[in-house]
């Protein structure tokens, strides 16, 4: 069952049968909106980037990204760089494996953001989403849609934090600037 | 021959006085229910159960136990009966499981008078039901089969005979339920006397012990895919008209097509030609696996053995899943490769929540049971080199947290006023000492974990994967099939020095290997306990030379050694004197180049026949098996056209079966300068003491690698290469 995340909403990640989840899959995906051009509507290219920032308590101390795409100890990897998004609906373009089981004890949080490495503003994008799927068995468990693409460039999704013995995941969908996620580094830390 | 079935498969019923073996992890009530040709149950007294466990044709034991025996005698049968159903239902009350989930899959055979088994079925894929329509037994056409259902219902008993068409269902599995809580106390009857196939035991269990099914002829022969009747013996119309009419409730489907087999049966040609298997896939774990049998099982006359009219009949179990989430049949025969593999039959029950489940061997994807254990060592491979990757960064972490913390401390003004300093120094240390206690509680805890899964998993592994002191080779006997892969050694890693992880490596090698019995790899000159590190190195090349001849079928790995001085003569003792090298030891430079050269146009031949496409052009008789040729001493007696010649055989002969294993010292080799640096770059370096030099392909920890160590005093080396030898005489070889 998909949870629709609105804004600042926490879901926790215990599944439903009491046993907590081993391994999350933050699929993000989207489509380039049709403009008008000359020859009728047309898409321009755009590079959205997926990106998980690891920290132990408020201190960032890995990342993975499209240039770095394992954790330095295996827990976190990128499925890797997709420049243009989606010719389909629906599926993920770009992926980001959480092996929640592996990931070290010192690692508390784990923020995803999106970023429009083109430049394009997510009024440019459409049907874009993230959504956390249980990669056991490919269950969709929240998904959360960037609405109203509005005039920014980058998003800081979401988070997925040690909650207990578990883990939780947090959507946060706050707007930010940049490029790569280095740029969103002041947008992240209110949110950790 | 014992046909396998998978759910939905039928087989035909060779015999009329049957014994239906039922095994399961937990007493269950066993019952046969009678149906007419409308496939309706017409009263309780079609059914036997243990309140009334015998009536014509049919008897069944009186109480709920793990393993039963059903009588079915289907001449005995009214004729009106035209479908036995095997019942089997989770006893009700506490204590017992409440759902077929949390057990071992259930196992079911068919057998004859003879004791041998027509077909099995083991039932997996049931989770919250607890009463399941394991097989049912039905006439068609003046012939009865068997097909395997596993239609499993989460309302129990009385939900099932309900969907059976009989009136008064509930009143019925109110019945069998009290006759069940007044029969004998002691669940488990004593065990039947073993049955007449002993390469089956009746139900496989991750703990069983290997010998047992280990002893019997290892005439691993071509187990073909269970029997399909050419399709004249069942015409298609048969196939709709003999399944229940729409009065039941399961009736509605046979007007309803059956998709599944639409996309995947029809079109699809003949299964794939039958591959004989290595003798000791049988029963070492909990694992459907087909026993090799003395009589190779003959393909369908007319070669189309198309999933056409009997696939079709596999309708009505599909639609009626409505019952329960069963979810869909599987259609997919086994072995037909067309997708990814199977997952591994449930065999564990699922582990309470909050507690890690109980590791099974060959508890990973696969076609055969070689391939999940390979693919589960290669999982406990990858689960330890993460779990001690995440370990080490959590420490590292910790330990710069608590630099940082101390620095600050220090150069705070403010700290060198009373106690400050110290007490913010003592929270940095306790900081540190919490994150490492609760990494090391996550380690630990994960280690318990593989350390448990490995200590089942090694007991079950095939020769090819298991050490020389597991008892598997004891009983070896030469096998039919290559295997997917061979042990190297062990791996571990020094967080975790007791739990060797198997190095498998896959066969046919692609690389030759390099046994180094020089000094720079981590030790100097002479081990620990004195003994020459060269001669190490030779008894260690010896002993994966054997296991390379043992794993590969008899004739189909020749071995060649070049031992210029003569030096290791003592080491080679077991290849040489039970006769399984290819030749003499090759000595002096005139031996070295005989064999090289041999050895060179072999590759070139070879070659040349591959490139061109016409390997049918290698001359009659030509033996096209895999080489190894051991080189003890290298450069000893090798001058420069023959150490050109090596360089030729390493860098061409992988592609064509010919492999190297060096047995040198890279020291020995200076005076070539860098030269040869490519060579040993070419090969896998493995040491004949323990040393920290392969990475994973992970995180790249540096494992440890040990060599495979012969037990002390034991004469396994030689009964395997003497059985080796026999093996290869009795080919003619």
């Amino acid at each position: 069952m998909t949870v629709n995340l609105t804004k600042g909403q926490a879901i926790s990640l215990q599944k439903n049968d009491g046993g907590s989840l081993s391994a999350v899959r933050m699929g993000l995906g989207w489509q380039a909106a049709p403009r008008r051009g000359l020859f009728g509507s047309r898409t321009r290219e755009i590079d959205l980037d997926a990106s998980a920032v690891l920290f132990a308590g408020k201190e960032p101390v890995d990342v993975v990204f499209f240039r770095h795409l394992v954790s330095d100890d295996g827990s976190v990897r990128h499925t890797g760089d997709n420049l243009v998004g989606g010719v389909g609906q629906g599926g993920d373009d770009e992926a980001i494996l959480v092996d929640l089981q592996r990931v070290p004890v010192h690692i508390d949080q784990i923020v995803f953001t999106v970023n429009s490495f083109t430049g394009q503003t997510f009024q440019e994008v459409q049907n874009a989403f993230c959504r956390l799927v249980d990669e056991t068995n490919g269950q969709e468990l929240a998904r959360y849609t960037l609405a109203g693409g509005g005039d920014y460039t980058a998003q800081v999704m979401a988070k997925v934090h040690r909650a207990g013995t578990g883990w939780s995941m947090t959507a946060l969908g706050a707007p930010a600037n940049g490029r790569t996620f280095q740029d969103l580094m002041p947008a992240i830390w209110p949110h950790l | 021959m014992t046909a396998e079935l998978v759910r939905g498969q039928n087989h035909p019923l060779s015999e009329e006085r049957l014994e239906v073996r039922i095994s399961a992890g937990t007493p269950v009530v066993a019952a046969l229910a009678a149906a007419d040709e409308n496939g309706r149950v017409s009263g309780a007294d079609r059914v036997a159960h243990p309140g009334a466990p015998a009536l014509p044709g049919l008897e069944v034991p009186r109480r709920a136990a793990a393993e039963h025996r059903l009588a079915v005698d289907l001449a005995a049968l009214p004729e009106t009966v035209h479908r036995v159903d095997v019942l089997l239902a989770l006893p009700a009350g506490p204590g017992g499981p409440a759902r077929f989930g949390a057990v071992a899959a259930p196992f079911v055979a068919v057998a004859g008078p003879s004791g041998a088994a027509l077909a099995d079925y083991t039932i997996t894929g049931l989770d919250a039901e607890s009463a399941v329509i394991a097989l049912e037994l039905y006439r068609r056409q003046d012939a009865w089969k068997v097909r395997a259902v596993g239609q499993g219902y989460a309302g129990g008993l009385a939900e099932l005979l309900t969907d059976q068409g009989l009136p008064e269902a509930h009143r019925l599995a109110r019945t069998v339920e009290e006759a069940v809580a007044q029969g004998p106390a002691r669940s488990v009857p004593a065990p039947p006397p073993p049955p007449a196939d002993p390469d089956r035991p009746p139900r496989p269990t991750a703990t069983a012990p290997q010998s047992a099914t280990r002893t019997t002829a290892p005439t691993g022969s071509p187990t073909a895919p269970p029997d399909r009747p050419a399709p004249a013996a069942t015409p298609p119309e048969a196939g709709p008209s003999v399944t229940p009419p729409s009065d039941t409730p399961l009736g509605s489907v046979p007007a309803q097509p059956s998709p599944p087999h639409d996309s995947q049966g029809a079109g699809v040609p003949a299964h794939p030609a039958p591959a004989p298997r290595p003798p000791h896939q049988d029963g070492a774990a909990p694992q459907p696996s087909h026993p090799a049998h003395g009589t190779p099982q003959t393909p369908v006359p007319g070669g189309s053995p198309g999933p056409g009219p009997d696939i079709a009949e596999a309708a009505r179990p599909a639609a009626t899943a409505s019952a329960a989430p069963g979810g869909p049949i599987d259609y997919q025969h086994p072995r037909r490769r067309t997708t990814a593999p199977p997952a591994p039959p449930q065999a564990a029950p699922p582990a309470e929540p909050g507690r890690p489940a109980r590791p099974v061997a060959g508890d990973a994807t696969g076609w055969t049971m070689d391939e999940r254990l390979y693919n589960q060592v290669w999982g406990m491979f990858e689960d330890l080199a993460r779990t001690v990757a995440a370990y080490r960064s959590a420490v590292d972490f910790a330990d710069s947290r608590r630099e940082k913390e101390l620095d600050e401390a220090l150069s705070d003004p403010r700290s060198r006023i009373g106690g400050q300093g110290d007490a913010a120094r003592e929270t940095a240390r306790a900081r540190h000492t919490e994150l490492v206690d609760r990494a090391r509680e996550a380690l630990d805890r994960d280690l318990a974990q593989l350390t448990a899964e490995s200590e089942v998993v090694e007991p079950a592994l095939p020769p090819a994967y298991a050490g020389w002191d597991n008892p598997v080779w004891q009983g070896y006997r030469a096998p039919m099939e290559i295997p997917m892969a061979a042990r190297l050694g062990d791996l571990h890693l020094s967080e975790a020095p007791d739990l060797r992880i198997p190095m498998l490596i896959r066969l046919p090698l692609e690389r030759g290997l390099w046994i180094d019995g020089g000094g720079s790899g981590g030790f100097d000159g002479t081990s620990a306990d004195g003994t020459d590190p060269r001669r190490l190195a030779m008894e260690t090349a010896v002993s994966l030379a054997a296991r390379l001849l043992a794993v590969y079928p008899a004739g189909e790995f020749g071995v060649h050694v070049i031992d210029p001085a003569g030096s290791a003569a003592r080491a080679l003792a077991p290849l040489v004197d039970t006769g399984v090298l290819a030749g003499a030891p090759a000595s002096g430079a005139a031996g070295v180049a005989d064999v090289l050269s041999r050895l060179t146009t072999r590759v070139d031949l070879v070659q040349m026949a591959v490139r061109g496409g016409a390997s049918d052009a290698l001359p009659p008789g030509y033996d096209t098996s895999e080489q190894l040729l051991i080189v003890n001493d290298f450069p000893h007696g090798f001058d420069d056209r023959a150490v050109t010649r090596l360089r030729y055989l390493a860098d061409e002969g992988p592609s064509v079966g010919v492999h190297l294993m060096m047995v040198a010292a890279r020291e020995d080799t200076a005076g070539y300068g860098p030269l040869l640096d490519p060579l040993w770059r070419s090969l896998l370096r493995l040491t004949p003491v323990p040393d920290d030099h392969l990475a994973d392909p992970w995180v790249g920890h540096a494992w440890t690698y040990e060599p495979p160590r012969v037990p002390g005093g034991s004469q396994v080396l030689w009964q395997v290469l003497a059985e080796v030898a026999a093996a290869r005489r009795a080919l003619g070889r």
